[in-house]
């Protein structure tokens, strides 16, 4: 039983068939990636794990609760956390008060009225977030306006909010889409180190075979709406049914 | 006339000494001495608004007296509480009159029932402007940007046009209310027919002022206007708190990004709708204290020109800063009341140094700006703030500083020295 467990979810758009069938067992601790060519139905069963859309038929659950019919914050606040493909932080406030905005939704949960006290004087939530700030090396820039970054740190600083919770799974949507080679390799570099210095489990849609063959442990591949197979990375990489899927080859080539 | 009032125009250098590093309940350095400044302003303000010698030709430049002063401290009260909302959060809402009215028709209703004292009018005020706006919130912040603002609008329309009719009773309809010497206020005495029932605070009339003749000066220190300034001096300590506090942090978070608030496992909702009922106690508040301060209600109160000018100050003088809206409200308030009773016999004073027809030409000139058209010279300088100072008369007052820095740092022979004084000062 995995941390993650997706059994025949189904989703439609009007007459579009997003979703159908797809059963998808994440192991705790793994990287497990999700990967298919175009309109394969990738961001659509992201969408429905965290939230943001239903499935019709089907069931997710996490750690053996299911998370149907729950809003994104609840989600989150069971421990699964999200990066977007465009990094999603809070432009206008500086880095520092991005990162305590996610320590204290780690304390305080998803609404608390504390008007008392300056922020800037909560011990706690300023340390937690300095610690994690020093920890992804980023505290030289703590009082840069979050907007002014370059792409590479608005994802550092992304995936840094979202390890500040301390979720137990955390998904990426294409997290190097659209970024150089540099900026792609250090990502992959970062969520290497992650991984090795912590207790867990990622779950990762991505384009970039680079990306995904140096990070997954573990692979699926998604076509028109269905899981096509699961394996490890080796075995996934000369498969036929993928070689088709991706390239359009016949089976026979 | 009385030793209160005279006593409290005494008062000035007292309130300056606590600003220190160690913080003025709370506050630390620059926000410490930003509500001095503000307190200063306050209790200043007879004297700062009445530069100009009673008699002379700039003496209508004067704003000085205690109608005007009132309406600078408790529009100022209206705009920072607006601000929460819309300078925090970003929702605007084009209906925040409606609260403003409730208000006073609440704290009216707590003089005609209960007692002319200024206290549980407010209080009243306060509590009924909050409950409406908890109603008008949850129900508008279901949707957000320009939806948000059209169900606010229309709330406060038809706030107005039920005031206006079918709540007369309530109400006073076209009339509005005013208190009457046979009103069955509970908790007072009888008062003598024929009385004009006067608010009062324990026995301090709100209309009590003392005259300070200094030269041919003329300073009035009112009652009313510093029972309404320490009302705005506590809602603006309120304010300081709360843009610096977590919530405040959460309110600029929903601003800024609400999909990441809600994949960081927070619920914007709750912190909009908090934001919302806060901001309507704070129109509550200023809406009792001008019935404390007029004793009389009218619908009109409601109009959506009213709301429209709590925006106009707020962007005026800075949303999402501290100071702005005050400085917005005074500065609406300063054209409305003294450009508008700038009047052609007074252009004709100005321009009479002049040979007749040039005196004439500019009479006809300057003309529409002033009087009746002073909405026009507003118009005019609201788009110039928006066009050239997004941030507001606050961006102003920064870039000025800037270029004021810039100057004493050029003309500083070393640069060391300079930039160490710059350091010194941040």
């Amino acid at each position: 039983m995995g941390i993650l467990e997706v059994k025949n979810v189904g989703k439609r758009f009007g007459g579009l068939k997003a979703l159908s069938d797809v059963n998808l067992s994440v192991k705790e601790g793994s990287v497990h990636a999700i990967i298919g060519p175009n309109g394969a139905g990738k961001s659509t069963l992201l969408n429905c794990l965290v939230g943001k859309l239903i499935p019709d038929t089907g069931s997710v659950s996490f750690e053996g609760q299911s998370v149907l019919g729950r809003k994104p914050h609840e989600i989150n606040q069971m421990g699964i956390s999200r990066v977007f493909q465009t990094p999603e932080i809070f432009g206008d406030l500086t880095v520092m008060e991005n990162m305590m905005i996610p320590c204290l939704a780690k304390r305080d949960g998803a609404f608390s009225i504390s008007a008392y006290g300056a922020m800037m004087d909560d011990r706690e939530i300023v340390e937690r977030a300095e610690h994690m700030l020093e920890d992804m090396r980023m505290i030289d820039k703590r009082h840069m306006h979050a907007a002014s970054m370059s792409r590479g740190d608005k994802r550092r600083l992304e995936i840094a909010m979202c390890l500040a919770q301390e979720p137990r799974l955390l998904l990426l949507d294409e997290p190097t889409a659209g970024m150089a080679r540099a900026d792609t390799n250090n990502t992959i570099d970062l969520l290497k180190e992650i991984k090795s210095t912590r207790p867990i489990t990622i779950c990762i849609i991505e384009h970039d075979m680079h990306v995904v063959f140096s990070l997954a442990e573990r692979i699926t591949v998604l076509a028109q709406g269905t899981p096509l197979v699961e394996d490890t990375p080796d075995r996934i990489k000369g498969h036929p049914k993928v070689r088709e899927a991706y390239l359009g080859e016949s089976s026979g080539h | 006339m009385t030793d209160q009032t005279s006593n409290a125009g005494a008062v000035r250098p007292k309130p300056a000494a606590p600003a220190e590093k160690t913080g003025l309940f709370g506050l630390r350095g620059k926000d410490a001495s930003l509500l001095v400044f503000v307190a200063l302003l306050t209790l200043l303000a007879p004297f700062i608004l009445n530069p100009f010698p009673t008699g002379s030709a700039m003496a209508q430049f004067n704003a000085g007296y205690p109608d005007l002063m009132q309406r600078f401290v408790i529009f100022g009260i209206f705009a920072i509480g607006f601000n929460i909302l819309f300078g925090l959060t970003g929702y605007l809402s084009f209906g925040h009159a409606a609260f403003l009215g409730v208000g006073s028709y609440a704290g009216i209703w707590s003089m005609k029932l209960l007692t002319l004292n200024v206290i549980p009018s407010i209080v009243v005020s306060v509590i009924v402007a909050g409950l409406f706006s908890l109603i008008v919130g949850w129900i508008s912040l279901r949707r957000s940007g320009i939806y948000f603002s059209i169900l606010t609008l229309a709330f406060a329309m038809m706030s107005y046009a039920l005031a206006y009719s079918v709540l007369t009773p309530i109400t006073g309809g076209e009339t509005g209310l005013q208190l009457q010497y046979f009103d069955p206020r509970i908790l007072d005495g009888e008062l003598a027919a024929g009385t004009t029932p006067r608010a009062n605070l324990f026995g301090l009339e709100m209309g009590t002022s003392y005259e300070l003749r200094f030269g041919s000066w003329l300073f009035t220190f009112n009652a009313g206007y510093y029972i309404a300034a320490a009302c705005m001096l506590a809602a603006f300590y309120l304010a300081i708190r709360i843009f610096r506090s977590p919530f405040g942090m959460m309110l600029r978070a929903v601003k800024s990004n609400q999909q990441r608030l809600n994949y960081t496992g927070i619920s914007p909702k709750p912190y909009t709708l908090a934001a919302f009922v806060i901001s309507g106690m704070y129109a509550g508040l200023a809406g009792g204290l001008l019935v404390a301060m007029d004793t009389q209600v009218g619908a009109e109160r409601m109009f959506w020109t009213a709301s429209g000018e709590v925006v106009l100050m707020t962007i005026l003088g800075g949303a999402g800063t501290l100071i702005g809206p005050v400085l917005g409200a005074g500065f609406i308030k300063y054209m409305e009341n003294i450009v508008s009773t700038i009047n052609k016999s007074t252009l004709e004073g100005w321009f009479a140094f002049m040979p007749d027809g040039l005196a004439d030409f500019f009479v006809t000139i300057v003309y529409p700006f002033v009087g009746k058209g002073w909405h026009l010279t507003l118009g005019l300088l609201f788009m110039a703030v928006v066009i050239f100072l997004p941030g507001g008369l606050v961006q102003g007052g920064q870039k000025i500083a800037t270029v004021l820095r810039r100057d004493r740092k050029g003309s500083g022979l070393e640069p060391g020295a300079a930039a160490k004084r710059k350091q010194a000062e941040d």
